[in-house]
């Protein structure tokens, strides 16, 4: 029997900060309502009745990018929305994710070649974290976007990472 | 807001009492909604002038969804190009298919089976009540109520199941194709659609008691957004918003392509309020006049196709050699009633299997351009109502 | 009533404003001179025999090789009643109306049926075709500071807009234009 079982009362929890904030992140993501084409119907479709995203946490479909952590980025990106994405992009507060949802917003998609007004992956426009091909992707493949998402964040920590530590040694020499 | 002076504005269409005009004078604002917000339905940006709640004008913004899909058909053949038209009007590929497939075969001189035609009306108004379904749905969203959302949702996904057991896709089938349809319906289609339609047919009753006799959604759409039946021909009006202001046109009764004249069905149109148990306060042309015109079609639909599915005969479901078609050099102009009105293909060849030009014109275009004509002199709040009552889909406003 | 029969009534009214048609195609159409299309419009909305209350679409063409922009009117009379049976008036008529590739003016008709206003924007947008008189003539699809007209077949992809990078590999396969 090591020094400390049997020490603390009955409901306290142990855990690290990064595990229950992580915890509490991963669980909450709330997603912007930003359907731009195509797949913001199967967007539609994941919060509706049969999928219901809610079960992860991510049902509370915000209508405006202030309150949001996620931006679904549900269709073809057009030169003249690239703006208005990196506009709502920066006004969402930190931390903030974007799931790239379909071919379009991954590479341009069914538009890569003759689309001269499309935008050729919305990753030119703000960063990605998860991309979800199809077109549109099935609604499961959403909720798996969603789930790689949340081990991302999971995995996240308040430490300093080694990249970050190498990086600041090189610019201080 | 009574209290409101509006001397720039003297053509508008709200009285100003007199005795009511003070000295009170409130200022002019523009409020930009969209591209990205919730009722806008896709990335439609209106800029509205305002002056307190009262709006002035409202200018509709289009284009930021604009695919290029024109000029992507000027550039493949039509099989290939099937595809795309499946991404212009998302939530009724199969009409988007079906139109631009006949225009292909009227220009190529392709004689389609006839047991393809079946085919083809069968998921082309299973598509008509999906895509009703999803208006039905969003509409209350836009009203702020969220059940109907699930209610309707609920149905569609069986629809979606029966067309992937089809097809195999969801959304975008490029299931109906120059010739006929891609392939031949799974062994038990007929029997599951049977169930489908006994199942779904009582459910149109419980919308109604859901939303469309809803106090609440009664006054948010009722007289509200008038469109006058003169209006909505000036402007090109199609679909139920046509049929909303009372006029009794549907390309299906009235200039029938495929085989639209073998059914029995009728065009439900706006009633005026008070007349066969419809709300008093709702007069013709309004929002709830639109909505519920669609509500009507999804019954009527569900009659076409169990007329289609007694009358299904065996056969070929495509016609031979459809691949790399040689046009013609000549041009068509089709139309086919898509579930937001008329959809016209504009297809011109010039001998080589590449058509030389490839026109849409997108129902939805017309029907949101009427948006600031009908939008003037009504409350910031009827602009939602207004924009989902007209029922745009963005991808085939921009295309 | 046949197209035909209203190129004839057309002739007789307008004379030389009937530039040429073609009757034996699968689609009719009737030519008209530029200068003239307002007038021919308003004759055609306006007129008992014809009555034609609605523009179904307007499609612009390149015809690179006559080095002419065309546009193409959809006409139709729409019954306006709301009985099941819709009276005789129910024609489809189609118009075209050339100009030169180079300075293409065309008389707007956005104050004889309104539908054509957006319809004029997209085919300025689109082809590049002014509409002399449109109360709005701007962009309506691409941003305002696009440069070029999409659908013209000279057309170059854009390499990149506003940093942007556009389709490049397309300026070095480049199939078809």
């Amino acid at each position: 029997m090591s020094w400390i079982e049997n020490r603390f009362e009955e409901g306290l929890i142990v855990t690290s900060l990064d595990w229950a904030i992580n915890w509490g992140r991963q669980n909450s993501i709330w997603p912007m309502t930003f359907g731009l084409a195509c797949c913001a119907i199967e967007m539609m479709a994941v919060g509706a009745s049969r999928f219901d995203i809610d079960r992860f946490g991510a049902g509370a479909f915000r209508a405006s990018p202030r309150q949001s952590d996620l931006m679904i980025v549900a269709g073809t990106v057009t030169y003249k929305m690239a703006s208005r994405v990196k506009r709502l992009y920066n006004q969402m507060p930190d931390p903030k994710y974007v799931i790239a949802m379909g071919a379009c917003t991954i590479g341009g998609g069914p538009y890569f070649k003759h689309g001269y007004h499309v935008v050729k992956g919305v990753d030119l426009v703000v960063p990605v974290d998860v991309y979800v091909p199809g077109c549109p992707p099935r609604p499961e493949a959403l909720i798996e976007g969603l789930m790689r998402l949340q081990d991302k964040i999971r995995h996240q920590t308040r430490a300093i990472d080694p990249m970050t530590r190498v990086r600041r040694e090189v610019l201080a020499r | 807001m009574a209290e409101t002076v509006i001397e720039t504005q003297p053509d508008l269409h709200f009285d100003v009492d007199p005795s009511q005009q003070g000295d009170l004078r409130t200022e002019e604002m523009l409020v930009n909604m969209g591209p990205q917000h919730p009722a806008t339905h896709g990335v439609l940006r209106v800029v509205l002038r305002t002056d307190g709640e009262l709006v002035l004008e409202s200018v509709p913004h289009v284009g930021y969804l604009h695919r290029c899909a024109e000029k992507i058909g000027e550039n493949l053949q039509p099989y290939q190009y099937i595809p795309y038209t499946d991404r212009m009007d998302y939530l009724a590929g199969m009409n988007n298919n079906q139109a631009f497939a006949i225009a292909i075969e009227e220009l190529a001189g392709i004689e389609v089976p006839e047991r393809a035609k079946y085919i083809r009306v069968i998921f082309a108004e299973l598509n008509r009540i999906a895509s009703h379904l999803v208006a039905f749905g969003t509409y209350g969203l836009d009203m702020g109520a969220f059940t109907p959302f699930l209610y309707s949702f609920r149905e569609r996904e069986m629809i979606l199941d029966l067309f992937e057991s089809a097809c195999g896709a969801r959304l975008t089938y490029s299931y109906i194709t120059v010739g006929g349809v891609h392939e031949e319906m799974p062994d038990s289609f007929l029997d599951v659609l049977h169930e489908f339609l006994d199942y779904f047919e009582p459910k149109i009753d419980e919308y109604n008691q859901l939303l469309s006799y809803n106090h609440i959604f009664v006054k948010r759409t009722a007289n509200v957004g008038v469109i006058s039946a003169a209006d909505a021909i000036a402007w090109g009006l199609t679909g139920p918003c046509i049929r909303g202001s009372g006029v009794r046109w549907d390309l299906r009764k009235s200039t029938p392509y495929e085989i639209y004249d073998r059914f029995d069905f009728g065009v439900p149109i706006g009633h005026p309020g008070g007349t066969e148990g419809i709300p008093n306060a709702v007069v013709v042309g309004d929002c709830w006049s639109r909505y519920f015109v669609r509500v009507c079609e999804m019954q009527e639909s569900c009659r076409i196709i169990r007329q289609a599915m007694a009358q299904i005969p065996e056969g070929e479901f495509t016609a031979a050699k459809v691949k790399n078609i040689k046009l013609p050099d000549d041009e068509v102009y089709v139309e086919i009633e898509n579930p937001r009105g008329q959809l016209g293909f504009y297809v011109r060849g010039d001998g080589s299997a590449i058509p030389a030009r490839v026109k849409a014109r997108g129902p939805s275009f017309c029907n949101i351009s009427i948006l600031n004509h009908i939008g003037r002199g009504c409350l910031l709040a009827d602009i939602p109502a207004i924009i989902g009552s007209v029922d745009i889909v963005m991808g085939e406003v921009d295309r | 009533m046949v197209s035909e029969e209203i190129c004839d009534i057309l002739k007789s009214e307008f004379g030389d404003a009937v530039v040429g048609s073609v009757m034996d195609a699968r689609r009719p159409y009737v030519v008209i001179a530029a200068d003239r299309w307002a007038e021919v419009a308003a004759f055609l909305r306006d007129d008992s025999r014809m009555q034609m209350n609605m523009l179904q679409c307007l499609t612009a063409l390149d015809l690179l090789e006559d080095n002419k922009l065309a546009a193409v009117y959809d006409l139709f009379s729409f019954p306006v009643t709301s009985a099941e049976e819709v009276p005789l008036l129910r024609h489809h008529f189609a118009v075209r109306v050339e100009v030169n590739r180079d300075d293409p003016h065309i008389p707007t008709v956005s104050h004889v049926w309104p539908t054509a206003d957006w319809h004029e924007r997209e085919a300025y947008d689109m082809m590049g075709i002014v509409f002399d008189g449109h109360p709005e003539l701007t962009r309506i699809l691409c941003p305002d500071d696009w440069i070029g007209f999409p659908l013209r077949k000279d057309y170059e992809y854009p390499v990149d807009y506003h940093g942007i990078p556009g389709t490049t590999e397309h300026q070095l396969t480049n199939p078809r234009h």
